[in-house]
């Protein structure tokens, strides 16, 4: 990419420039995001001064972050409940996911008799179930696993059924012509064709499963003894307890990003070889 | 319907003897009323390097797909003579060169070999032998985004031959390439094809490109798709760049334009439908 010519010529003024506005944007992009972040931060913190703001109204950014150091025991005892519960969740979806979507691809017939309950299961509240699940289920681990599962398998299901119908045609002649069983196809051709399609769903549904299991934890949060962050922050809000409450919700931020980014680090792992979605801009 | 051409260029080459596949009456037409077939009468030899040559919407392409028993014929039947094997015995190069994008090239060429069953070690030598045939040697690890349009048709070519197929079939598979490196492949398919010995059945719509490579070209027309005239190419083989600005190859695509310009009237296929 950055191979140079011994005889180049002086870059023109045109292609300077583009360099020049290209490099900006590099630097940019992080420093960018940063910036605003510490200014709001700052801006928070002054508007907490100016205004003489209680802390157990608005605490100030510094109290959080004494908060979070205090409370650690307490508040990562809690975030590794959740955790635990996302990604439990997120793997049944996974697995319930790209079961379904392997079940539908095995004939149209399947797929359109079973795709609305999918669909049903999706548009509908979790928080409106909730109350149904809480009947049936007992074990409260369970109630907020199946929370959690909801929510987050309806993407990798969508995104993968239409990655396995998505192959090219020609293929699956080839396929044909050289005698390929059903198992074949879908093991050399259909799965790996699906991968991008999967990833994507992937990326959203990681978010979901930690949405699912925290909202689940709100709505279980008054009948358990969960001890998850959702309940750190209900129970912080009755008590006033403004810093704890900000630096729980801190946490449920920050861990959204960290999976959000690790789901994409494993796509882009996946996918550098050969998908266009994963590939430098080197041409 | 036919007019069986004169066979002196196969028998000038001592090959396209014994038959290997006669199309007897084949007829196909769809849902949607249109006609794609209608009695196409085929005798496709040992040997034969076939061209279908047409307008567009002739119906080549079907034929090729009821040949590789991907489509069935609605009339007519395919009579495969000898020991050929049908199915099995045909390798298919798409127009789109059509490679897994997440299999390196050895695995690409690997395919049709794995479909049936033959681990990596056995079809190892197999496919070095067809990835060297096809010049590729040394880009056995690269991966299909990394090569150009050219280099993958040749991947392509590579996975039609390695099973060693009695039958090539070949769906316009230079037509999205540019004039140079078309003329190249021609040159290495013909080499491959007077080495190994296999048929070909490919269709086109180049009338340069199928007098440069076959012995045989089948004009087909339109609405319904026919077999319109055969045309015996009786230039002798070996043919290089020499032939290919000879006075008797600009001939010869004279006589086939021409032949063309006919079935393309006839079959009313002045408005195309691209």
């Amino acid at each position: 990419m950055t191979t140079t010519d011994p005889q180049a010529l002086p870059l023109d003024p045109e292609e300077a420039r583009r360099v020049r506005v290209a490099k900006l944007e590099r630097i940019g992009r992080w420093v960018l995001p940063l910036a605003i972040m510490l200014l709001a931060i700052w801006l928070w913190d002054r508007i907490c001064v100016w205004n003489e703001i209680p802390r157990y109204i608005l605490p100030r950014p510094g109290e959080v972050l004494a908060t979070l150091y205090t409370d650690a025991g307490l508040l990562f005892g809690s975030l590794l409940t959740t955790l635990r519960i996302t990604f439990l969740g997120l793997l049944l979806a996974v697995v319930g996911g790209v079961g379904l979507a392997v079940l539908f691809a095995q004939s149209k017939w399947v797929e359109m008799s079973f795709f609305p309950f999918a669909v049903i299961l999706q548009v509908t509240p979790i928080v409106a179930i909730f109350p149904l699940i809480n009947i049936y289920v007992d074990n409260q681990t369970a109630k907020l696993l199946l929370c959690a599962w909801i929510v987050a398998f309806f993407p990798i299901l969508s995104n993968t059924t239409l990655g396995l119908n998505s192959v090219d045609r020609n293929l699956l002649d080839l396929f044909k012509l050289n005698g390929a069983t059903r198992w074949q196809e879908l093991w050399h051709l259909r799965l790996p064709g699906a991968m991008p399609y999967f990833l994507g769903g992937l990326k959203i549904a990681g978010g979901l499963a930690l949405i699912g299991a925290v909202v689940a934890e709100f709505v279980a949060g008054s009948s358990g003894q969960s001890s998850g962050l959702a309940s750190r922050i209900i129970e912080a809000g009755y008590r006033l307890n403004a810093p704890r409450l900000f630096a729980a919700l801190i946490l449920i931020s920050f861990t959204g990003i960290v999976i959000f980014l690790v789901m994409s680090l494993i796509s882009h792992l996946v996918l550098r070889n050969w998908h266009e979605s994963a590939l430098k801009q080197d041409r | 319907m036919l007019q069986e051409g004169p066979a002196t260029a196969g028998e000038a080459q001592g090959r396209g003897r014994s038959p290997l596949l006669m199309l007897r009456d084949v007829g196909k037409s769809f849902s949607n009323g249109v006609v794609a077939l209608r009695n196409v009468d085929l005798a496709i030899r040992e040997g034969d390097f076939l061209s279908l040559l047409g307008p567009s919407g002739c119906g080549k392409s079907t034929a090729l797909r009821i040949i590789a028993g991907l489509s069935t014929p609605t009339t007519g039947l395919l009579d495969w003579r000898g020991d050929a094997r049908g199915r099995s015995d045909i390798g298919f190069v798409f127009q789109e060169p059509t490679l897994l994008p997440w299999a390196s090239v050895f695995d690409n060429v690997w395919l049709p070999l794995r479909l049936r069953g033959v681990s990596r070690e056995k079809a190892a030598p197999a496919i070095r032998e067809m990835i060297e045939r096809v010049h590729l040697t040394g880009f056995e690890k690269a991966m299909p985004r990394e090569l150009s349009g050219g280099m993958k048709m040749r991947v392509s070519i590579a996975r039609g031959l390695v099973t060693k197929p009695r039958l090539l079939l070949m769906d316009e598979p230079f037509a999205a390439l540019d004039e140079i490196t078309r003329f190249r492949l021609n040159n290495d398919l013909l080499e491959l094809w007077q080495e190994q010995r296999f048929t070909v059945v490919f269709v086109t719509h180049s009338v340069f490109e199928s007098v440069f490579l076959s012995n045989r070209i089948v004009v087909m027309a339109a609405r319904p798709g026919r077999v319109f005239r055969e045309i015996a190419v009786d230039a002798p083989y070996p043919r290089d760049e020499a032939f290919r600005t000879s006075t008797g190859y600009a001939a010869l695509c004279r006589e086939a334009s021409g032949v063309l310009g006919e079935a393309i009237t006839l079959g009313g296929g002045v408005h195309d439908d691209h």
